[in-house]
């Protein structure tokens, strides 16, 4: 367990899982569940290097970044969602191609 | 006894992960987030980042789960229990998916990671306080404007027009 390529390894999963499901999930809601794995696995990443270069807090910091950007990023999604359900009565992000109704 | 648990921890976290982009109902896909965000902060734990861990419980788990519930609620009817969801495309997400990990795992074992021995700090929530506040108080205060952006650009957004 006290490696680092094991939690590279466990970060790339979640990335990629992430990845997948920003690219196959049609519902907006759970294409942002994607993108939130996707930013735990960059924070996955900082504080893992952070311990394994010699308890290097920079990584701390970055992560913490990280945490206010993904909170900022959820509120805001989630009123364009919503603010989509409400024009279009769908947030199939497939039916939502254009710009006006 | 420790590897078991970080393996246990490890397990619930990608299994999770995997329920979140391959469940048919969005409130599972809400629920396995949580378990998610909760293996990451086991992981976390074992990083000696006891900070970051309750930060990543307060704002994910208590905050951003909640307004993906609130999303979710808001975004279909109450009436229809299931409220499914598809993917599309599986075939060519999982090829691209799985040849991006690859990539990805080819690269972490054959680069000489720079790795430096260090002991287990009494706490870390000091140190980051000092760095805050003395290398990082620009990008601190540059946060703390995007939240306010954040919060009023969310709030204009979805309100109703009059």
């Amino acid at each position: 367990m006290d490696s680092l390529t094991n939690y590279l390894f466990v970060s790339a999963s979640l990335f990629c899982l992430g990845l997948y499901g920003v690219i196959t999930r049609r519902n907006a809601v759970a294409v942002l569940m994607g993108v939130e794995l996707i930013l735990n696995s960059a924070n996955i990443n900082f504080v893992a290097f952070a311990r394994f270069s010699g308890m290097n807090m920079a990584g701390h910091v970055y992560a913490l970044f990280v945490i206010v950007l993904a909170a900022a990023e959820a509120a805001v999604a989630l009123a364009i969602i919503i603010n989509i359900f409400n024009n279009f009565k769908t947030i199939n992000v497939d039916d939502v191609s254009q710009l006006r109704q | 006894m420790a590897d078991l648990v970080f393996w246990i921890v490890v397990g619930v976290t990608i299994v999770s992960a995997a329920m979140v982009v391959q469940s048919k109902q969005l409130l599972y896909s809400a629920i396995a987030l949580l378990f998610t965000f909760v293996g990451v902060t086991g992981l976390y734990i074992f990083l000696w980042a006891d900070f970051i861990a309750g930060v990543q419980v307060v704002v994910y788990v208590g905050g951003i789960l909640v307004l993906i519930i609130f999303g979710i609620m808001l975004t279909n009817k109450i009436t229809s229990v299931n409220i499914s969801h598809t993917s599309v495309q599986r075939g060519i997400g999982a090829t691209v998916v799985l040849g991006i990990l690859a990539g990805i795992g080819f690269m972490i074992i054959n680069t000489p990671w720079y790795q430096v021995a260090a002991t287990e700090p009494e706490q870390t929530t000091e140190t980051i306080g000092r760095l805050l506040m003395m290398d990082y108080l620009l990008p601190f205060e540059v946060a703390s404007l995007l939240l306010l952006g954040a919060l009023i650009g969310a709030t204009t957004l979805s309100r109703k027009e009059d």
